[in-house]
């Protein structure tokens, strides 16, 4: 009994340092817990929400549900009300939005990174096969075929290339991933954007395709040769050897929680209508090229004011309390003047009846 | 046509009992047709577009939106031929095996395994296949093949142990339960007067087999054939994991390529726009009307094998 009453106490203690004061004059922490919250989409950050989710229901009693059904998936679901949010890597326009009247704001990032696998004398660590944005595209494109090709092998002199064919490896199914990853190829090489274009699916000139990043990742183990495109969390769960690559400011960087940053540091989000920002290709000394965020979608114009409050709070303590939990999974906080531009999105643009369901700061 | 062969009048709970079996086979017809419907009218946009070429072309591009179905239709029939062929004389041999010529105890234990083989779900089938046996393939039988048979343009390309040939031995060991047991009961069922009449006129065991086992049941084996044919059309995720993915045709079983099924259960998720949409439908009505060209051709088949063989079962 007694250490009920203080676990009790414990946890009231904790939530209330938890929890944002912005939070306790939105809402009642009692209230939290009868409310559950639908929410479906992306499959890129499900491992940070679904830990997000069960952090915040030990603290506060509320539930989430979040279904990973993939970006898509999670555009249709809101667009057809069956869901309280709708979570996509991929941004919608601002004229999406307001066609269907909905919000959009990112909240988490995370790294793209190319991975290969093969034997070569000098290729030890991960890391250290350089590569540039243009090789890396003209292997996507089929027009790089041998491991030891002349533009490969200038870019690396300390390694000695083997006489080795490469086989690309894509995702086969669609993916916030692959749009991430094709809109950064068609960024820096025209060929791709005239011959491919960037989406979620696209006709790959060449390679073999395979479902889901795990999916890529044990394709790429298991081929001799293989070059392919992960998550940067697969990439070193699976401790594949990633690329170093050489980005837009011609330095050669390794992808990083650093570099992630860096990235997102140098995007211009105060000039994104609808927060539409692809962070691939940013400029900046230290920012890793493949860099993406994942978007969460709302209905501005809201039925429940319990509801959208509860998960308001949610997604704010996410931005303020959860970013050790993200990095340990490899993801990417969302950097603090870029919350503060969500928040003051939110006090402005969702409203029930009219009225403004978040604090002003 | 008559619906019930009615010969005498019915009532209480005869009829009941008609009313309620009837309404259930019409069920079944009724889903069909539904299905039909659903799958022609969401299909309609795509096939409008493309016309006869979504069956002939080979591009599929979401980005551009052209969409064409031949890769997947003949990544569906190769790997079918590939797991059939190895799958039928496979499970003839089993069958008879257990039926024919060993002891009831084994013939029990090794049968009970050969349904267990069944109950195993295709997902199952389909990590086994990329952990266990593509590394198998691409280390051991497709060096081996590529040894053996250098002139076979089948077996160029490089051993990744995924594509069209491991896809194709996978759906065989999956196919194989279904059509060994249909086959052992159907040799159980071989009258022994039949088959002793053989042996009393001086017949080796192969020649009973062959000529009066085999003969007798010929109808209902080709009967088990097509339901593993059927399974073997349809099968998902097994293939998914192991073909490859790709949308190109390729000389080579060694290469990667889809299936019609593999490429729906990819795609289907994150394809937002109509177009795509319907072309993955158009997919699905594809491969309906194949399995159900398959059905038809099956059971005119068999009716003209009844009539020119006879056979009992």
């Amino acid at each position: 009994m007694m250490k009920k009453v203080l676990g009790t106490i414990a946890v009231a203690s904790v939530m209330a340092m938890s929890l944002g004061s912005s939070v306790q004059q939105a809402l009642a922490k009692d209230d939290l817990s009868k409310v559950t919250i639908n929410g479906a989409g992306a499959s890129f950050p499900y491992p940070v929400y679904s830990k997000w989710a069960y952090k915040f229901n030990q603290l506060t009693g509320m539930k989430l549900n979040y279904q990973s059904i993939g970006s898509g998936g999670g555009i249709a679901q809101i667009k057809a009300k069956t869901v309280d949010f709708g979570a996509s890597d991929a941004p919608l326009k601002a004229e999406e939005l307001d066609q269907h009247g909905l919000l959009q704001f990112p909240m988490i990032m995370g790294g793209v990174v190319p991975v290969v696998n093969f034997q070569a004398p000098g290729l030890d660590a991960a890391g250290s096969l350089k590569l540039s944005n243009e090789v890396l595209a003209d292997i996507f494109l089929g027009n790089v075929t041998m491991w030891n090709d002349e533009k490969i092998q200038a870019l690396n002199p300390s390694i000695q290339l083997p006489a080795l064919e490469i086989t690309v490896v894509h995702r086969a199914d669609g993916s916030g991933t692959t749009w991430i990853y094709t809109n950064y190829l068609m960024k820096v090489s025209s060929e791709w954007k005239d011959k491919v274009g960037m989406g979620k699916a696209v006709s790959w000139p060449v390679g073999i395709g395979a479902k889901g990043n795990e999916g890529v990742a044990n394709y790429v183990k298991r081929v001799d040769g293989s070059i392919g495109y992960v998550e940067y969390a697969y990439a070193i769960q699976n401790k594949l050897a990633y690329v170093t690559l050489r980005n837009q400011a011609g330095n050669f960087v390794k992808p990083d929680m650093e570099a992630f940053q860096a990235a997102a540091a140098n995007a211009d989000w105060k000039n994104a209508p609808g927060y539409y920002m692809v962070l691939t290709n940013q400029p900046g000394e230290k920012s890793w090229p493949i860099t993406g965020a994942s978007f969460i979608l709302l209905y501005k114009e809201q039925q429940s004011k319990e509801a959208v409050q509860s998960m308001l709070t949610f997604f704010d303590w996410c931005y303020n309390k959860g970013q050790a939990m993200a990095e340990d999974l490899h993801y990417v906080p969302i950097p603090s003047n870029v919350v503060e531009m969500v928040e003051q999105t939110w006090s402005d643009e969702i409203a029930v009846d009219g009225q403004s369901v978040w604090p002003k700061k | 046509m008559k619906l019930w062969n009615s010969q005498t009048s019915l009532s209480g709970s005869d009829l009941v009992f008609r009313l309620l079996s009837t309404g259930c086979a019409l069920l079944v017809i009724v889903v069909i047709f539904g299905v039909f419907v659903q799958l022609a009218g969401n299909s309609a946009l795509a096939l409008q577009k493309f016309g006869l070429s979504f069956l002939f072309s080979e591009q599929w591009n979401p980005v551009i939106g052209k969409f064409g179905a031949a890769s997947s239709i003949y990544g569906t029939l190769i790997t079918t031929v590939i797991a059939m062929s190895i799958a039928v004389p496979l499970s003839l041999v089993i069958a008879l095996f257990l039926a024919e010529l060993t002891h009831p105890t084994v013939s029990k234990v090794v049968g009970t395994c050969i349904e267990l083989l069944a109950a195993i779900p295709s997902i199952i089938y389909g990590m086994w296949g990329l952990f266990v046996f593509a590394p198998f393939m691409s280390t051991y039988i497709q060096p081996w093949l590529q040894k053996v048979f250098p002139w076979v343009p089948f077996f160029k390309g490089p051993k990744m142990g995924i594509g069209i040939l491991s896809a194709g031995i996978i759906l065989a060991i999956m196919v194989l339960p279904f059509i060994t047991c249909v086959v052992r009961d159907v040799f159980k069922m071989v009258p022994a007067v039949v088959k002793e009449s053989g042996y009393g006129m001086g017949s080796t065991t192969w020649e009973v087999t062959h000529k009066i086992t085999i003969r007798y049941g010929l109808t209902s084996i080709v009967g088990a054939c097509f339901l593993g044919l059927g399974r073997a059309l349809g099968e998902t995720m097994a293939v998914t994991f192991v073909i490859g993915n790709r949308h190109k045709i390729s000389a080579s079983f060694f290469d990667a390529g889809n299936s019609i099924a593999s490429t729906l259960a990819n795609e289907f998720a994150e394809a937002s726009e109509p177009l795509y949409l319907s072309a993955l439908i158009a997919l699905g009505f594809v491969l309906f009307i194949v399995t159900f060209l398959v059905q038809i051709m099956a059971r005119s088949w068999l009716k003209k094998m009844q009539k020119s063989f006879g056979g009992g079962l």
